[in-house]
């Protein structure tokens, strides 16, 4: 079971990937980590030294990469992958589709720095459609956890889980939300916080926000539900349904394009029930991305606990 | 090689080729030539060299197969039909709605298909990620990677070459089905891809040449490749497209041609010929 924390503190989220990575290969020889020549961004190479045979640089080159790791998986080997996002669903889209998801093959993708997390690398770095693309993928798992305790525990449950699974988060610190320890269920969304008016659906980057904007339309009297929506795919659309029963208004936060992604998947949910409820999605409007600091990005492209606000006074 | 063990060879590509045949004489259409380019090839793989058991197709122990031009996939079905991974019957399928035979190999579908290929390029990585598996496990098996020449327009070929080379991982045999043609026509016209042997060479390879056409030339082949572990091994196989098919070896359409009547008569006469090569035991 999980629990909210009542600490203000964060985590480095490949710090977390990597001590989480590091403590699994210990114990268990089979887990394998991969490289595209980013192991110093990721903090990957620290695995290379620590466990030299499970530790595989392809160098520059991640589409040959997502095929090693499917050759891997064809052995029994458990394959964790890290590029940046873009380089992950972008560019070697056709072997995670192929030779992962279709040839019925393992891999964990930690697709970093995904949306505006790209920051400073810029435009060319960004993803603003990676939910997209993998979403149409059939039996993809996306995940898109908000803290390091969340994640930490999505790298467990990834052990003997077979399939692809898209793990997108950013390299650098996240708000803690979970107390240490917290469990969790894959494709079960978390109600953190219930309300009678509004329903918040965010995940990753867009949940402490959503969870920010809750405790001010408190304040101006609106009544809003908060649901963490870690598992984009499959989508725990049972708890959708049951959340927004009754609700005047449903927002989607997502750190993505309002399309395809997360606004997208709640969008068909919503239209196939007739659910007569407005729908609102916070996120990236059909743009590209850009250079800039994550806070900029994020004022920029409307990702902030004020735009959630705003977005939900100007439509109630 | 012995001259029994060379007629048995000889046997058994022309049962592959045969089947081959009649599976795309069945439908009326075919990717015939790099399928035809590669029979030898598989009769050594599968009488001679590779270590598989059909009853138990995902047996732990195997070689692998990584046939990465994809298309030519119904030769690898004929070749496994042959050697007992599922009933000659199946051949019958090709392509039909809810068959276990698909143009393209999948590894989920049918008996004996190690590796899901097609889109070109992407065996090559998948065969590099079997034999890094094999070399951290510390196994002696092989991994015999199929690519044809045409598919080395492939930028991702030459990624996972330099991850052999780089490894000297020579769990994988990298076999280049050299027949010098691409889907529009002759490798030196679409896209040249110069002096094979000096390309493979420099990328770190030792390479083998030998005579696609000729078992004891491939049987030979592969011997040494499997001898070598000092480096990335690549076997490169002189083919002509659509070889052993004299109809086709020339024409401009042998890729994946539709089979007009002229060609449904020269093909029935072959078929006719190799059944008889068959049954007499090779010639």
């Amino acid at each position: 079971m999980w629990k909210l924390t009542e600490q203000k503190g964060e985590q480095e989220m490949r710090k977390v990937f990597v001590q989480t990575l590091d403590k699994l290969m210990n114990e268990n020889e089979k887990v394998i980590a991969l490289e595209a020549d980013l192991g110093g961004a990721s903090g990957f190479s620290k695995l290379g030294k620590s466990h030299p045979k499970q530790f595989i640089n392809v160098g520059i080159a991640e589409a040959n990469m997502i095929g090693i790791a499917a050759g891997l998986s064809m052995r029994g080997l458990t394959p964790f992958l890290h590029t940046f996002a873009p380089f992950a669903v972008r560019r070697a889209c056709d072997q995670i589709f192929l030779e992962g998801a279709y040839a019925g093959n393992t891999l964990n993708i930690y697709g970093s720095d995904p949306g505006v997390c790209a920051a400073t690398n810029g435009g060319t770095h960004t993803t603003f459609e990676d939910l997209a693309v993998m979403r149409a993928i059939p039996e993809v798992e996306i995940y898109d956890p908000a803290d390091g305790v969340q994640l930490e525990w999505l790298i467990g449950e990834m052990i003997g889980r077979k399939g692809v699974h898209y793990i997108r988060t950013t390299r650098k610190q996240m708000p803690d939300i979970y107390q240490e320890g917290s469990v969790f269920e894959i494709g079960k969304a978390n109600v953190l916080r219930e309300g009678a008016d509004v329903l918040l659906i965010a995940a990753g980057l867009g949940l402490k926000p959503a969870l920010d904007a809750a405790e001010v339309l408190q304040e101006k009297g609106i009544d809003a539900a908060v649901v963490d929506m870690f598992t984009i795919a499959p989508l725990d659309a049972d708890t959708i349904r049951s959340q927004m029963s009754g609700k005047k208004l449903v927002v989607t936060v997502e750190n993505h394009n309002i399309t395809n992604g997360l606004g997208g998947a709640i969008a068909e949910i919503m239209a196939e029930d007739a659910s007569g409820i407005p729908l609102r999605r916070v996120g990236i409007k059909h743009e590209f991305g850009q250079v800039g600091s994550l806070d900029y990005l994020k004022k920029y492209y409307g990702l902030t606990d004020q735009n959630i606000v705003d977005t939900v006074i100007k439509s109630l | 090689m012995n001259e029994n063990k060379l007629k048995e060879l000889k046997r058994g590509s022309a049962a592959i080729r045969m089947e081959t045949l009649r599976m795309m004489r069945k439908k009326g259409y075919g990717h015939l030539g790099g399928a035809m380019s590669i029979v030898e090839l598989l009769s050594v793989l599968y009488n001679e060299v590779l270590r598989y058991d059909p009853q138990n197709p995902s047996w732990d122990g195997r070689d692998y197969v990584v046939l990465s031009k994809g298309h030519s996939g119904p030769a690898l079905y004929a070749a496994l039909a042959l050697h007992g991974f599922f009933d000659t019957e199946w051949l019958g399928t090709l392509n039909d709605g809810g068959t276990r035979l698909p143009s393209h190999p999948d590894r989920l579908k049918t008996p004996g298909v190690d590796a899901t290929t097609g889109s070109l390029g992407q065996g090559t990585s998948v065969a590099a990620g079997l034999g890094m598996a094999l070399r951290i496990e510390e196994k002696d098996q092989k991994v015999y990677l199929i690519v044809g020449d045409g598919e080395l327009n492939e930028g991702q070929c030459w990624e996972a070459f330099q991850f052999l080379a780089h490894h000297k991982l020579h769990e994988v045999i990298v076999i280049i089905d050299h027949n010098k043609r691409q889907l529009d026509g002759k490798l030196t016209e679409i896209m040249n891809p110069f002096d094979l042997n000096k390309k493979m060479e420099s990328f770190g390879f030792h390479v083998i040449s030998a005579d696609g056409q000729k078992e004891e030339s491939i049987y030979d082949a592969l011997q040494q490749a499997g001898g070598v572990k000092d480096s990335a091994v690549c076997i490169l196989l002189e083919t002509e497209k659509a070889q052993g098919v004299p109809y086709y070896v020339d024409r401009e359409d042998n890729h994946a041609p539709k089979f007009d009547e002229a060609a449904n008569r020269e093909l029935d006469a072959l078929i006719e010929e190799l059944r008889m090569q068959v049954e007499d035991g090779g010639k």
